[in-house]
């Protein structure tokens, strides 16, 4: 597995991705705005939390996963996504922000698929996972493979055991017996972080487990299966400051071996957790690169207010 | 570039699950098929034979003895006896079903108490109508309620309307006190402390704010209760008495101590396995209820449908 | 009429307390009325059970008509010297739970398929018919349902499924007509279902919608999602559902005295084929059947002891109903 533990505070400076973003040709982000402060408008100034921790360093290998091409998502008449393009790589946390209202979450739930549930969704562009059109794709293989953990902790009414085994009872060909189930539910516990606090209680129901715990189960559940690329659909918003902090934590330690695509609207925690960074507006993609070049450098009028709290 | 106008549904495609599942499904469409068309034949069933056999005839004129169908006259008595028991019954039933339901739901002490009324009343919504019946045998052949019927000989005969309507009272209450509890408990409870915090008392605020929102489940209940009352027949043919109209001892109130006839009796009389065997009127009769029945169900749908518009949010 | 204020301290009693008391008092009636129900019905019926003791529930009395006629006659003896009380009431408590049992499993798989079609895979058209629909069905009343079965079931059993051999075979004890086991079945299962339907969608309906589409955020297709994850959580409103068409089905007396043959006598499964065929009389429908010979003791006695064995059945029935429930409430299911 070879768990990268980032080492603790370096004041990061510059422009220090391995990686640069590789946007494709021909789409809005290939040629940056130079709009930094010479339209009259006194300099913003830099986020607040600029001086605060980060958690990560940009990983040295990064494996591309997906890749979404001129994604334009509408819901009946109303476009709620326009035209994104960005990569989605293993090694990497990609943290999509931007106000309510802005298209992320509807972007995200692209990336399984799970748009298709709302009446009247149409969508063009293209999203490839493994280099394959995920629309050519069964639509429950797909979400196998691209789990998804949601806002609201939803745990089944169920034992943490059976929770977490759900998706290797349902899916395979034939269900498996509890004997071969004991080992893949206890390694994505560990991977959760939650098994030392649930070992022994592994037959208790999932709903008495608190909020955080609940949370976590359900990250443990969504890696269960093993998939290839983890969506978080504002995993924290819901929890307290304690549970929020070890989730980050969890969410760092994961980009090794699964791409991990969180969207939040707490900036401090985007700053804290991410690699990449997309910032949406209005169902558009306005910029997209490198956390530090967002939150320090941003080349988008727009992105700097917006990270500078100018607007929210 | 792919453009997708994508289904409702979570977008996978059946023919891609495991046999069983899709097993599964086909039994369900059956079933859900089956469902339908058993309903609709059942429903076309009645309205056309029913139709085919009813006439103004029939609904204005007597039962009375005869040899063929043509003699035998209509079910006016029948139908106006299912009337008097619903009314009757309802008077009963829906004041002391929503005097219980504000209790259980406003004051409810002591606790010991309540839980005793729900499970009693719970027991009730269980219990087997001929029970409930022959109960009713027992009460009302006791010389002390021998005023609410007939006495023959000094043998009190305990069969009449007032016999009928107290315990089908009694079968309706269950189903006022469920709905009108679930009515008041649905109003949140902010609307009672403002009402509290004007110096309004409990029993004024049910009066005023909290009855009157909770009209539609007033509604509801009561029509379902005179829904199961004009439905029952157990109790009819036991307390009511087999004669073919009303046994009348003279005036309003003595002929609802008489003896007398409801649509569901007469049904069952005139039912092939019943003792008259006249299936055409059995059929016209049966139209008759059923459309009665038809009414009852959509006032509750309509009330049903303005609850939800008063929705508290 | 004004509504009073709150009074601090006032000496006579306020409108909320006039109001508890009366409301209270009420309640007492309602609850002292049905107690004194169960008291009667279970003291009329003591003589029978007395007399019988366990052999009450026994077989070994024959045709149950032949008992009652027994029973019957015997109070024609004036003083308590005569009076018959013997009486096996097995035939009658065989077809109650033969009828009752056969109903309740078949609508219970059935009904559990329809309320997952409708919650979950119908097209939404039909879902919005089949609302209204069903809770029509529900209300239609049992002597309707009689009806549909003696004018349509009986008929058609009798002149196109029994045979004249089959007929012939059971000819001097019992008739094989149409009007019998298979017909009792048939009509209380159309009958119990609605209600079943109802219960079981409301319950599905009420699974918070994210826990499905969590499963279906795992990868697990539609159908598995639902059954797993929906039907499972709404285990206890199958259990209600369930409770609720028993206590119908136990009962039913008037929809079933006209369809299941009206003679007490006890189907026979190692008949074979006819046993499906062959009449009975379940208990509810028994009292309906006897109830006006009620002119003697030993009668009277008899008809409250059926009576009390149904509401001592739809009582335990409750409460297995409420066991039933408990364990579920342990891993969160909203009971």
């Amino acid at each position: 597995m070879g768990l990268n533990v980032p080492p603790p505070v370096r004041r990061l400076t510059g422009n220090e991705g391995t990686s640069s973003p590789a946007p494709a040709t021909g789409s809005p982000l290939a040629a940056p705005n130079a709009n930094g402060n010479g339209n009259g408008r006194p300099p913003l100034a830099p986020p607040s939390f600029a001086g605060a921790k980060r958690m990560v360093e940009p990983s040295t290998l990064a494996i591309d996963r997906m890749a979404v091409e001129e994604l334009s998502v509408s819901y009946g008449p109303k476009r709620a996504v326009s035209s994104v393009s960005l990569p989605i790589r293993q090694g990497e946390v990609l943290a999509l922000i931007g106000p309510s209202g802005c298209g992320k979450t509807t972007l995200l739930r692209s990336l399984n698929r799970l748009t298709e549930v709302t009446r009247g969704t149409s969508f063009s562009g293209r999203i490839t996972l493994d280099g394959i059109d995920i629309g050519s794709m069964e639509a429950t293989e797909l979400r196998r493979r691209v789990t998804m953990v949601f806002q609201q902790p939803n745990p089944f009414p169920m034992s943490i055991f059976d929770n977490v085994a759900y998706v290797l009872r349902e899916q395979g060909r034939r269900r498996p017996r509890k004997r071969e189930l004991t080992q893949p539910v206890a390694d994505a516990l560990a991977r959760a972080g939650l098994l030392e606090e649930v070992k022994d209680n592994l037959d208790h129901p999932a709903l008495r487990l608190s909020g955080g715990q609940q949370q976590r189960l359900c990250i443990a559940r969504a890696l269960a299966a093993n998939p290839e690329v983890l969506l978080l659909d504002e995993p924290c918003s819901a929890l307290d400051p304690q549970s929020t902090k070890v989730i980050e934590d969890l969410i760092v330690k994961l980009r090794e071996d699964v791409a991990v695509v969180i969207v939040t609207h707490n900036l401090q925690q985007a700053y804290r957790v991410a690699n990449y960074v997309g910032f949406m507006y209005l169902g558009e993609l306005v910029e997209y690169g490198n956390a530090q070049t967002i939150f320090g450098s941003a080349k988008e009028q727009r992105t700097k207010e917006y990270v500078s709290g100018a607007f929210g | 570039m792919t453009a997708l106008s994508a289904a409702a549904r979570p977008g996978d495609k059946s023919s891609a699950w495991r046999l069983s599942d899709r097993l599964g499904l086909a039994f369900a469409w059956a079933l859900g098929l089956l469902f339908c068309a058993l309903t609709v034949s059942i429903i076309l069933y009645f309205l056309i034979e029913g139709l085919r056999y009813l006439s103004i005839h029939l609904l204005t004129t007597n039962p009375k003895a005869g040899f063929t169908e043509s003699q035998t006259g209509g079910f006016l008595d029948p139908l106006l006896g299912t009337v008097i028991l619903a009314a009757m019954s309802m008077a009963i039933a829906l004041p002391a079903g929503i005097g219980v339901a504000v209790w259980l739901s406003e004051f409810a002490r002591p606790r010991a108490l309540a839980r005793v009324a729900e499970s009693t009343i719970e027991m009730l919504a269980g219990a087997p109508s001929v029970v409930l019946a022959l109960f009713g045998l027992l009460l009302f052949q006791s010389p002390v309620l021998g005023f609410l019927s007939q006495t023959t000989q000094g043998v009190v005969l305990g069969l009449s309307f007032f016999a009928a309507a107290s315990i089908l009272s009694l079968i309706a209450l269950p189903l006022v006190v469920a709905n009108v509890r679930e009515g008041l408990q649905a109003i949140p409870s902010h609307v009672r402390e403002a009402s509290y915090a004007v110096g309004k008392t409990k029993i004024a605020t049910t009066r005023r704010v909290l009855l009157p929102a909770a009209r539609p489940n007033v509604i509801t209940g009561a029509m379902l209760g005179v829904g199961r009352v004009i439905g029952d027949t157990a109790v009819v043919l036991i307390l009511l008495g087999t004669s073919l109209t009303f046994q009348s001892a003279g005036g309003f109130l003595g002929l609802l101590r008489g003896q007398g006839t409801a649509l569901t009796s007469y049904i069952y009389n005139n039912a092939p396995s019943g003792e008259l065997n006249q299936p055409q009127k059995a059929y016209a009769a049966a139209f008759v209820l059923i459309v009665i029945i038809l009414a009852l169900n959509l006032v509750v749908e309509l009330a049903g449908r303005r609850a939800r518009r008063m929705r508290w949010g | 009429m004004e509504d009073a204020t709150l009074q601090e301290g006032a000496p006579r009693w306020s409108d909320d307390q006039r109001a508890e008391f009366s409301l209270g008092t009420l309640v007492c009636v309602v609850v002292g009325l049905l107690l004194a129900m169960l008291v009667f019905v279970f003291r009329e019926a003591w003589p029978s059970f007395s007399h019988n003791g366990l052999s009450w529930f026994g077989s070994g009395g024959g045709l149950v008509d032949k008992q009652i006629t027994r029973i019957f006659q015997s109070g024609d003896y004036h003083g308590a010297g005569g009076y018959v009380y013997t009486f096996h009431a097995w035939p009658l408590i065989w077809s109650t739970i033969l009828i009752t049992a056969g109903a309740v499993a078949i609508a219970f798989v059935c009904s559990l398929f329809i309320a997952v079609f409708i919650v979950e895979f119908a097209p939404l058209p039909m879902q919005r018919v089949l609302q209204p629909v069903i809770r029509l069905l529900a209300s239609v009343p049992s002597v309707i349902y009689g009806l549909l079965g003696v004018l349509v079931v009986v008929p058609f059993l009798n002149n196109h499924v029994i045979t004249n051999s089959e007929k012939a075979s059971v000819s001097p004890t019992i008739s094989l007509s149409g009007y019998g086991l298979i017909t009792a079945i048939l009509i209380l299962t159309v009958m119990i279902s609605p209600v079943m339907v109802a219960v079981f969608a409301d319950g599905l309906r009420a699974v918070p919608r994210n826990w499905i589409e969590g499963s279906w955020a795992l990868g697990v297709n539609r159908w598995r999602s639902f059954w797993k994850v929906a039907v499972k959580t709404a285990r206890p409103a199958l259990v209600a559902g369930a409770v609720l068409a028993t206590a119908r089905g136990l009962g039913e007396s008037v929809m079933l005295s006209m369809v299941s043959g009206g003679i007490g006598f006890a189907p026979k499964p190692w008949d074979g084929l006819i046993f499906l065929f062959e009449p009975s009389e379940p208990l509810a429908s028994s009292i309906l059947q006897y109830q006006d010979q009620r002119t003697s003791p030993p009668m009277e006695s008899t008809l409250f002891a059926i009576a009390a064995v149904l509401l001592f059945s739809a009582v335990l029935l409750s409460l297995a109903g409420w066991a039933a429930k408990q364990p579920m409430k342990r891993y969160g299911v909203v009971a």
